[in-house]
């Protein structure tokens, strides 16, 4: 018999399959935009089961606030007509989605055929949920990952600057080729 | 501490095949990028799932860092789609060929 | 003063023109027509310090110090040092005042050039190379430096390259330099492979040690020639410096090299870089000393050049040419005397040569600038009045270079026909040939003399439209030069006790050296007097030729109009080396190297190379299908394929 986590896990992990399903297969953006939502927030909640709280408010923070309202601002600046869309997938469609699949079945085998370390670090569960497990990351990122972490601000930097470059309308004064 | 680690592993596999086939056989760009989301998605759950079982905070530090250029993947990766729909009027990548040899 | 500060201060002598050199150089292009502001004090400021060096060693103190070490690669080991004894200390003086005064003369000179601020770039690279060149305290960094004075001899004598003849002039002394530099470069190597050191004392030493060792040329190839060891040292670093210092056959690239500007005549094709060989030959002595084979050869070589380029000097109608045979003329005496063991007096002729050859040439540059570029003789004439300071400088440096007493000349040229004189047999037969190269030189120096300022006028008319006496830029160098002429002499008086100061001050360098025999005085006096005699001599006849009875030199060129062809035409040498050298070598280029090895192999291989990647890269590029997901899909079955292996290994 599943116990409650269990219980929770299969749902989760059902809904995250469903609408992973979804996401791929809508036409319209919109919708896909709406499933990958909920796919999002069943991930967030997986998180919290698996004790990593902050990790889920992040989820839900970046990916379902920022990231997918950037997609539908883009969805709405693109306004792209429907007729216009024509087929949802390109006509080679079935030998790729096999590749794909057998790619994921192959990944999965080896998981299934690994043995993985038993060593417990200094974070059991206990622990992590005395302290919380934002205070638990915080030291590990501010101390271990210091430098990976002042690294990755610097990408974020080169991401923005580079988005705002590219979408930039250039005109044949500012050097631009053809005024773009 | 009851939910066995395969069980995880199993899900995020079968994310990331989704993805995949979502990448592989989609023409939108908008849609290819979602499946990139996806995968990373399939990634994320199985670091915190190791960082949960391994009693180790690292694979949670490595998920901030994935949230974190997985929002600079999008922002560029929609600018690059915003100034593709502008010069060709188009969001399918199968009619971008400028690449063919 | 402490040690260090007296050796900052030497080497303050050489990095001056180089920082002169760095800043010219690199930017000429604001210096511009103010080069001369940034070179020229930097030169005058190292003779000024040379001064003091100069003091400092006549006092006794000499300077020797590793600065760095440059190479060490197993027993490979060479630094970069200086060493200033009284040898380097009269190198010195005598490179940093001429060059003093060039680069003043080259304000004046060179005015309005376009490479204006490259000339004097180039002009104190030099400066800086041939400083280095007599400091250096090993053979490596003098040979380093010996290749820096030929390259900027090569850019000096290609100053105006955009004109064909100075652009192929440099060519040719870069090739000719080369050949004789191979064999310096020979010589180094079997220093350091024989005696495993570069550096002048341990090499002196090694030598010394090494003196009965034999070498077999023919080892390789099975047969038999024995060779003294040190002997082939000997003649290998002499190869060298027959090429530099323009020895017989090497000699040819000399004359050309007055494509260049006459300042950098004056200086590196008569005063200083030319006489490098000297230099060396006389540093390495006690190499030689030990190979009286070597001793000979340079000997015979130096006399032999002294009379063939005083043939050529005879019959020649460019100002600069005639000038330059007397150079290589002159540098023959000076390994003359070298090869007959008196290095003292070689320096010393060289020091005197320095200063009236630099005034010939400068005082030809002068003639030349006041005519407008004009330099055939032929078409001068009567300029005495209207020069009067060019002619004035020009008649003492001829005097001294004819060897009249009291004039610098005099003195080391006659120093050398009287040691030359007590120097065995050979050195008899050679002194015979001095003698007659020194009636030609007093000769065709007057002939320029009366060509050039006496007689009446045979100027192109526009030419003597604008006759004009140099600028005092000009002339005041020309002036000091000409009291060096006449006073650098009697620093070595024959004959009166102590009056050999030079000798006497080069002695610690040539302490080693067998000492001359000197005969009684009553025969040096007539050895003397019969040089006088020689110069006055030739003086006169030159005056009869040129201005008492004038169709008598076309006579003799009639009557024997084979002799004067040989010597118009320099011995036909550019012509045999053409014929022997450069043709055969283009003829085997072009057919062989160039239409075979480089078209047929070297092009088709590289050819095919290409090809066969056109090739296959025009039926590959179809997987470049320019669909995205094509490129995604790769991704995947990389991915598929190596899991896939993974699991089968498992």
């Amino acid at each position: 018999m599943v116990n409650l986590d269990q219980a929770f896990f299969l749902y989760f992990a059902a809904m995250i399959v469903v609408f992973s399903i979804v996401t791929i297969t809508r036409k319209n953006p919109v919708y896909a935009v709406m499933a990958l939502l909920v796919v999002f927030f069943h991930v967030a909640g997986l998180y919290v089961l698996l004790n990593a709280e902050f990790i889920a408010a992040l989820q839900v923070v970046v990916y379902a606030g920022a990231i997918l309202v950037l997609y539908l601002f883009v969805l709405m600046l693109l306004s792209v007509p429907r007729e216009a869309l024509g087929a949802a997938v390109h006509r080679r469609w079935p030998v790729y989605a096999l590749v794909g699949g057998a790619a994921a079945v192959e990944i999965a085998l080896l998981l299934a055929r690994s043995k993985f370390a038993q060593r417990p670090g200094p974070y059991p569960p206990d622990v992590v949920r005395e302290v919380g497990s934002t205070q638990a990351i915080g030291t590990v990122l501010f101390t271990e990952f210091l430098y990976p972490f002042e690294v990755i601000s610097l990408v974020l930097l080169v991401a923005m600057i580079g988005a705002i470059v590219l979408t930039k309308k250039w005109t044949p004064a500012q050097g631009g080729e053809e005024g773009r | 501490m009851t939910i066995p680690l395969s069980w995880v592993l199993a899900l995020s596999a079968v994310v990331f095949g989704i993805g995949v086939i979502g990448l592989l056989t989609r023409r939108n760009i908008l849609i290819l990028l979602m499946s990139l989301e996806l995968i990373l998605n399939a990634a994320n759950i199985n670091l915190v799932a190791f960082s949960h079982y391994l009693h180790s905070m690292r694979g949670n530090v490595i998920v901030v860092f994935t949230i974190a250029v997985a929002a600079a993947e999008a922002a560029v990766g929609l600018a690059i789609l915003l100034s593709l729909f502008r010069n060709r009027r188009t969001v399918n990548l199968d009619e971008v060929r400028e690449m063919k040899g | 003063m402490t040690r260090s500060v007296v050796l900052f201060r030497d080497l303050l002598i050489p990095l001056l023109p180089l920082a002169a050199f760095l800043v010219n150089g690199l930017f000429g292009r604001w210096t511009r027509e103010k080069a001369h502001w940034v070179s020229v004090p930097a030169v005058v400021l190292s003779f000024l310090l040379s001064l003091l060096v100069l003091k400092d060693v006549l006092s006794g103190v000499n300077t020797y110090a590793s600065l760095y070490r440059w190479i060490t690669v197993g027993a490979f080991d060479v630094s970069v040092g200086v060493m200033i004894d009284p040898l380097a200390a009269v190198m010195l003086i005598v490179v940093t005042s001429v060059s003093s005064l060039v680069h003043i003369y080259s304000i004046g000179y060179m005015r309005g050039d376009r490479g204006y601020a490259r000339f004097f770039a180039y002009l104190s690279l030099f400066t800086f190379s041939m400083l280095m060149l007599v400091l250096s305290n090993n053979l490596l960094e003098l040979f380093v430096f010996w290749e820096a004075v030929g390259l900027c001899s090569y850019l000096l004598i290609g100053h105006w390259y955009d004109r064909r003849s100075a652009a192929d002039a440099a060519t040719k002394a870069f090739v000719v330099n080369r050949i004789g530099d191979f064999g310096f470069g020979l010589g180094l190597l079997l220093i350091f492979v024989t005696l495993g050191t570069l550096d002048y004392q341990a090499v002196f030493l090694g030598a010394k040690a090494a003196s009965n060792q034999t070498v077999d040329l023919l080892a390789p190839f099975g047969g038999k020639l024995e060779i003294g060891l040190v002997t082939l040292i000997a003649l290998l670093l002499f190869t060298g410096a027959m090429g530099k210092s323009a020895q017989l056959p090497l000699h040819v690239w000399l004359p050309d090299a007055m494509e260049g500007p006459t300042p950098v005549s004056a200086l590196i094709h008569a005063a200083t870089m030319v006489t490098a060989g000297v230099y060396m030959v006389a540093r390495m002595h006690p190499v030689f000393e030990i190979s009286p084979a070597a001793m000979a050869t340079v000997a015979v070589v130096g006399g032999g050049t002294a009379l063939f380029a005083a043939t050529i000097g005879l019959v020649q109608n460019d100002i600069k040419r005639v000038v330059a045979y007397s150079t290589v003329s002159q540098l023959g005496y000076m390994f003359l005397a070298c090869g007959i063991g008196a290095y003292g007096i070689a320096v010393f002729h060289l020091m005197t040569h320095a200063f009236f050859k630099g005034l010939l040439f400068l005082g030809a540059g002068s003639v030349i600038h006041a005519l407008s570029g004009e330099q055939d003789i032929r078409k001068m004439g009567g300029l005495r009045n209207k020069i009067p300071a060019t002619y004035l400088t020009f008649l003492i440096g001829s005097l001294s270079l004819a060897g009249v007493p009291l004039f610098a000349g005099f003195f080391s040229k006659d120093e050398i026909l009287t040691r030359a004189f007590f120097a065995g047999d050979l050195g008899l037969v050679l002194w015979g040939v001095a003698l007659l190269g020194a009636l030609m030189t007093a000769f065709y120096a007057f002939r320029l003399v009366y060509l050039v300022f006496h007689g009446e006028t045979r100027l192109l008319p526009d030419a003597a439209h604008h006759v004009h006496e140099s600028p005092p830029v000009m002339t005041v160098p020309l002036w000091i030069l000409a009291v060096l002429a006449v006073f650098s002499g009697w620093v070595g008086i024959p004959l009166i006790a102590g009056g050999d100061k030079i000798g006497h001050f080069l002695e610690p360098v040539f302490a080693g050296v067998p000492h001359a025999v000197h005969g009684p005085l009553v025969l040096q006096g007539l050895i003397i007097a019969s040089s006088v005699l020689v110069a006055l001599l030739g003086i006169a006849i030159a005056d009869k030729f040129y201005r008492t009875s004038r169709g008598l030199p076309d006579r003799l060129a009639s009557a024997w109009p084979r002799l004067y062809s040989l010597f118009l035409n320099k011995w036909w040498f550019d012509e045999i080396y053409d014929w022997a050298i450069v043709r055969p070598t283009r003829r085997i280029s072009e057919s062989f190297l160039w239409k075979v090895a480089d078209v047929r192999i070297i092009d088709a291989f590289v050819n095919g190379v290409g090809s066969v990647t056109q090739q296959a890269a025009s039926s590959w590029r179809r997987i470049q299908t320019g669909f995205t997901q094509d490129y995604a899909m790769t991704l995947v079955l990389g991915l598929l394929a190596i899991v896939a292996v993974w699991l089968a290994a498992w």
